[in-house]
């Protein structure tokens, strides 16, 4: 990377300026959380704002994620796949290169350089498709840390290869039965652990969700995807994108692509939730359809819960966007009208899951899949001038065996 | 009239005793056997009854009051329901009520609506486990009104210059947290209770209970030596879920809580 880019990347051209001291993005996110983590939460942002201006933890986060991570990650112009849509120009930003498989990476590694500082000698973590739980078992390894991840049952078993890695990575991953027994109950019980173990252990939460500095702290530690995208596209087309695409579960890779191009007015912008098996017939995880505003898991936001404030079960064929709430600053977006969120079905996630591995030879996530799908219905509208950047947050490796069963098995819905 | 809350701390500020605060799930296992165990939590001699609104998510609980709120759920209990229990509870029964639960079934049912109808229920008081006092006094839809007493809870982690927020923002009595960690029986007491509760103390002339993790008559009796009232929730819980099918349900939690209360009363 040359040294314009590092300098760009230490100091982003747009400093984020949301959220206020207490969290809050608008009228969403915030700390509404027990007074048994507050104190630990309340260290955690301190540290983590001085560790923001400090230049050595600066310089120690981006030469390992140049050198162990692998970044910067490419922006590769989808040829085939563009001519086959035939309409806009597609680039997808390569953080299914990264090591480990997917974007997480980004925010483990960096809140393992905040643990350090802080002095904590246990790391514990949540995951639903097991991304962020490997990439946490990965660093954590790398730093030479405890690490438990919490991973529910359900997913467990649909993640099985992410369970075995992080094994192997020497993390004790622990089965949540509770409730659906998907990432939400993952998340409860991580909480639970850090209530009862705040002095020694810290909280990677993998999602740019719960309460402040969570939300923040994930979003900036992902900011270097969109920074990336941002310098790259100006470099190759000499102008910006028309349209962003990800996918959003609790919305960090979305976060970090779109948040170095919220300024930039003529740049429009899709966040694509989980429809599972469409928004009708209830079994989703698409929080902007069919959601209302609650607090859950620390965070103020939308998010799937019946008439008497109880969560709601979620559907997706994806793992990692199966979740009950959504981001707080994606809240704020869509409030504002700066982001645009909709939704793809599992069928088709599916189908571009297949097409994207057929066309450009590359097998992405099922979470990434469901961004694809809507590149499949933008790029045709969109004029060969325009340029739509997708997010391809992470590789399909880990959902062969589970795309398998809806693809070539007759299994069209989810395992119990 | 006065909250019943407030007289009850009186009445054992001038009796010279501790006093002894209970917590169930409400509608555990269901609102009719619910509406026993308040009236059997009652005749074993608690002062205050605190009564979960059980939510899907209770991450500030551990695994026992968890499972109870899922039974509660999954027989039907709502926040209208649990509002009714109180209303029949409190038909017969002078024993202060404090809701325990998360905001999102509150915000949901509407933060106002529900102040005002738990206290026409009955209700003295809430714990939301969820709003720390910061968010509540920054949303306007939060704003607390004085239908209920706000009890908040201060843990051993809380740094002194939030004791003196918490002890302003707190009515009717505090919550000392006696240990870090989720609700559930332990056998071991943290240790520094009554060193916490001095330094509570310094900013407040609130009762302060210490709970969390209270299991056994010893425990609460030493509990009740540092404290104002000794809380026990998890092990009543337990009682519930053991006997849930039970005929003996009401008897088996009125003898499994007696022993508890005279514990605590009896330094």
């Amino acid at each position: 990377m040359s040294d314009s880019t590092t300098t760009e990347m230490q100091m982003p051209a747009t400093a984020p300026v949301l959220p206020d001291a207490g969290g809050h993005f608008g009228s969403y996110g915030g700390m509404f959380v027990p007074e048994t983590l507050m104190a630990a939460l309340t260290e955690l942002t301190e540290e983590y704002e001085r560790a923001k201006v400090d230049p050595a933890f600066q310089l120690e986060l981006e030469q390992l994620l140049h050198d162990y991570v692998g970044r910067p990650t490419p922006l590769y112009f989808a040829e085939r796949w563009t001519e086959k849509l035939g309409g806009a120009k597609i680039f997808l930003k390569r953080e299914d290169l990264l090591h480990t498989g997917a974007h997480k990476i980004n925010n483990a590694l960096g809140q393992i350089l905040l643990a350090k500082r802080l002095g904590k000698k246990r790391i514990i973590a949540e995951t639903g498709a097991g991304q962020h739980g490997v990439a946490t078992a990965t660093v954590a390894a790398r730093f030479g840390m405890e690490c438990v991840v919490y991973m529910g049952a359900v997913d467990m078993e649909r993640q099985a290869l992410n369970v075995t890695r992080m094994r192997l990575l020497g993390a004790e991953v622990r089965a949540v039965t509770a409730g659906q027994a998907t990432l939400k109950e993952a998340v409860n019980e991580a909480m639970r652990d850090w209530v009862t173990n705040v002095r020694t252990t810290h909280y990677i939460l993998g999602s740019a969700l719960g309460s402040h500095p969570y939300p923040m702290m994930v979003r900036d530690f992902h900011r270097v995807i969109g920074i990336e995208a941002r310098l790259q596209i100006l470099e190759r087309e000499e102008r910006l994108p028309d349209l962003l695409v990800a996918c959003v579960g609790g919305g960090s890779n979305s976060i970090g692509l779109f948040h170095p191009f919220l300024k930039d007015a003529g740049v429009r912008m899709i966040g694509v939730e989980a429809g599972g098996h469409g928004i009708r017939t209830g079994e989703h995880a698409a929080r902007f359809q069919g959601g209302k505003l609650g607090v859950l898991q620390g965070t103020k936001t939308w998010l799937l819960a019946d008439d008497d404030g109880q969560i709601q079960l979620t559907h997706s064929v994806s793992a990692g966007l199966d979740y009950a709430a959504v981001g707080p600053e994606h809240a704020y977006l869509k409030e504002q009208g700066r982001v645009e969120y909709t939704y793809a079905t599992d069928d088709e996630a599916l189908d571009g899951f297949q097409e994207l591995s057929h066309v450009e030879g590359i097998i992405p996530a099922l979470e990434s899949s469901h961004a694809l799908a809507e590149v499949k219905k933008q790029a045709p509208k969109m004029s060969k001038d325009d340029i739509i950047i997708c997010n391809l947050s992470g590789r399909g490796d880990k959902d062969v065996e589970q795309a398998a069963k809806y693809i070539f098995g007759e299994s069209g819905k989810k395992e119990s | 009239m006065a909250n019943r809350i407030d007289s009850t701390f009186a009445r054992l500020k001038d009796e010279g005793k501790a006093g002894f605060v209970a917590y169930v799930s409400g509608g555990d296992p269901t609102i009719e056997k619910s509406l026993e165990v308040l009236r059997a939590l009652e005749r074993a001699g608690a002062d205050v009854i605190e009564v979960g609104v059980p939510f899907s998510d209770p991450l500030a609980d551990g695994v026992v009051n968890q499972m109870a709120a899922q039974r509660a759920l999954e027989a039907g209990a709502t926040m209208p329901k649990v509002l009714e229990l109180v209303r029949e509870f409190r038909s017969q029964s002078e024993v202060p009520v404090v809701l325990f639960t998360y905001l999102n079934p509150v915000y949901t049912y509407g933060f106002e609506a529900f102040h005002h109808e738990a206290a026409a229920a009955g209700a003295d008081g809430v714990l939301l486990l969820d709003l720390p006092p910061d968010e509540g006094s920054r949303n306007a839809e939060l704003h607390e009104l004085p239908d209920l007493k706000h009890i908040r809870l201060i843990a051993p982690t809380t740094p002194e210059s939030r004791i003196e927020t918490l002890c302003k923002a707190s009515e009717g009595f505090i919550y000392y947290v006696s240990r870090e960690g989720v609700t559930g029986a332990q056998t071991e007491l943290s240790s520094g209770i009554e060193a916490q509760v001095a330094a509570i103390k310094r900013h407040t002339d609130l009762p302060v209970a210490v709970g969390f993790g209270i299991s056994t008559p010893e425990q609460a009796a030493q509990v009740a030596k540092a404290a104002d009232a000794v809380v026990v929730g998890s092990a009543i819980v337990k009682v519930v879920e053991q006997n849930a099918s039970s005929p003996e349900l009401a008897a088996k939690v009125e003898a499994f809580v007696k022993p508890l209360v005279q514990a605590a009363k009896s330094v």
